[in-house]
């Protein structure tokens, strides 16, 4: 099946074709998947070779003269590693046509090559600046709606890929939440690729449980209007309590209780696979079940009952 | 911006008074201005914009890379009716236009916000290649970089890039005033000329010699003025 990285591909080829101030820039990542688009528009597929600090500045120097450009590497060297220039020559320019950025790789898809190729901060760093919508999607069939989306706007745009995905897309509208699911104990936001997990870990469970695609900006009117208890459980694919800010800027007039659960901050120095690592942060089914039931104060006479762990 | 009843024409004679304005010293020495006659010759005798095209998609563009020390870049606009006198007098206040490094989104006629090195030069390759885009193939870009600003690695991967992509479009003026606490051994233009951009040294003070080596001919390449200030 086609990855959400083949899919921001082949939909971008396309989107190439028919808007003319639409342009790729590149940094060796992913060039290959470009080449028949390059071979059509030469001027408007560009590859930088392995310089990051350029291909953000050359997407938002492209912005200055009126196009839309979309910047994509793996999420730690377009985020982490020029994030100055994300700061100054995207933010701070304004440029006319914005910005997309799109990254592959997420927190620990390339589980294998250690911390250098893995960006579970990402998210927490993009939020330290204004004006950014922040996609996480879940699948590849909601990547490519939010893609054509962004290409057609004119903001800041940064759309997280990831090579984990859920079995079926769910997100049934195109901004905010999706209520997959009302109960009465607690609400649990599930964001992104997560989702299955999060689905498999609260069956059985008295919650609503919401679907985020989009996490910035954060649909504070979807949270609120489905409330029934004010206890809130964030499940990110990225670093640990990313958007509890946001859920405590939501409830602000409540007295209320949020857990956040993610990415740990420390370094776990480990390889293997991506799901090895989503089970050492405690993303996997069986954690975050033992994690939301001790949480919300439920019994869980559930299937599937892990001793708990800690987070890292 | 200035309309047709307070058009009034400046001359490079009048940009002491115009800095007065902003430094408050009547005797301001315009030497101690490496950029003064750089910006001054590029925006009286080079660039194609002024503020009846400033907001046009078809223009030249100065990318102002050295932020710090703007003073003479804002006398030049004033001078050339982008801003008005009155917004020279408030200069560093906290509701003037005009900040110790410009920003674009306050500043008529600043095209970049700077402040923080070596930015300038790679928003210029981005911006010729979307020229290059847009077919606006007679639109060219002037950008002002220090040699001290050149320490920053990010101008390489420009230099590197531009002069590889042959993005003829793009200047990039060095005001060498030998600021760069390691130097540039054989002189910093080497460092362009190893990447295929046509270059030239000048006397940074003479605006006929400038004026010719920003016209310079450099079919299919990038163009590099390294303008010499000698300092007191």
């Amino acid at each position: 099946m086609e990855n959400m990285r083949e899919r921001f591909a082949r939909v971008t080829t396309g989107l190439l074709d028919s808007d003319a101030r639409l342009a790729v820039v590149l940094a060796d990542i992913s060039a290959d998947l470009f080449d028949a688009a390059k071979a059509r528009h030469p001027d408007r597929v560009v590859n930088l070779g392995i310089r990051e600090q350029l291909l953000i500045s050359v997407a938002g120097g492209m912005s200055l003269a009126g196009i839309r450009p979309i910047a994509h590497t793996f999420a730690s060297f377009l985020i982490e590693r020029p994030f100055e220039q994300i700061k100054l020559d995207l933010n701070h320019q304004a440029g006319s046509a914005g910005a997309i950025l799109v990254s592959s790789g997420a927190s620990f898809d390339y589980s294998s090559s250690g911390r250098t190729h893995q960006s579970p901060g990402d998210v927490a760093l993009l939020g330290t600046l204004p004006g950014w919508t922040v996609h996480i999607p879940g699948h590849a069939d909601e990547a490519e709606p939010l893609l054509r989306a962004a290409a057609a706007g004119d903001g800041l745009v940064y759309l997280r890929l990831s090579a984990l995905a859920n079995s079926a897309p769910l997100a049934r509208r195109s901004d905010g939440f999706t209520v997959l699911r009302r109960g009465n104990q607690a609400t649990i936001l599930a964001v992104g690729p997560l989702a299955d997990a999060v689905i498999a870990a609260t069956a059985g469970m008295d919650v609503t449980v919401l679907y985020a695609p989009t996490i910035r900006p954060f649909d504070r009117q979807t949270l609120r209007a489905t409330l029934s208890a004010p206890v809130v459980v964030l499940a990110e694919p990225y670093l640990t309590g990313t958007s509890v800010p946001e859920v405590a800027l939501t409830l602000a007039d409540l007295p209320h209780r949020v857990l956040g659960l993610g990415v740990g901050r420390e370094e776990l120095r480990h390889y293997g696979t991506p799901e090895q690592h989503q089970a050492a942060h405690g993303l996997d089914a069986a954690s975050l079940r033992n994690q939301i039931a001790g949480f919300i104060g439920i019994e869980d006479s559930g299937r599937g009952r892990v001793p708990a762990r800690s987070l890292a | 911006m200035n309309n047709a009843s307070t058009l009034r024409r400046y001359s490079y004679a009048d940009l002491p008074s115009l800095i007065a304005l902003m430094t408050g010293d009547e005797k301001h020495d315009l030497a101690s201005m490496s950029t003064l006659d750089v910006i001054w010759a590029l925006y009286d005798r080079v660039l194609r914009v002024s503020p009846s095209t400033a907001g046009s998609e078809s223009r030249d563009r100065f990318y102002l890379s050295k932020g710090h020390g703007p003073m003479a870049y804002y006398a030049v606009l004033a001078a050339k009716g982008f801003i008005m006198p009155d917004d020279l007098a408030r200069y560093g206040r906290f509701d003037s236009l005009l900040g110790q490094h410009p920003d674009r989104n306050l500043v008529p006629g600043a095209e970049i916000s700077s402040g923080s090195l070596g930015h300038g030069l790679p928003l210029a390759v981005g911006t010729a290649l979307g020229l290059r885009a847009m077919g606006l193939t007679s639109d060219r870009v002037f950008v002002l970089t220090g040699d001290g600003e050149l320490d920053e690695g990010s101008g390489h991967e420009a230099i590197a890039f531009g002069g590889r992509a042959g993005i003829d479009s793009l200047h990039c003026v060095v005001v060498d005033n030998s600021s760069a606490s390691l130097g540039w051994p054989g002189g910093i233009e080497t460092r362009f000329a190893a990447e295929d951009w046509s270059t030239v040294r000048v006397d940074g003070r003479d605006h006929d010699a400038l004026e010719a080596a920003f016209t310079l001919p450099h079919p299919g390449r990038p163009h590099a003025v390294i303008a010499v200030i000698n300092r007191a």
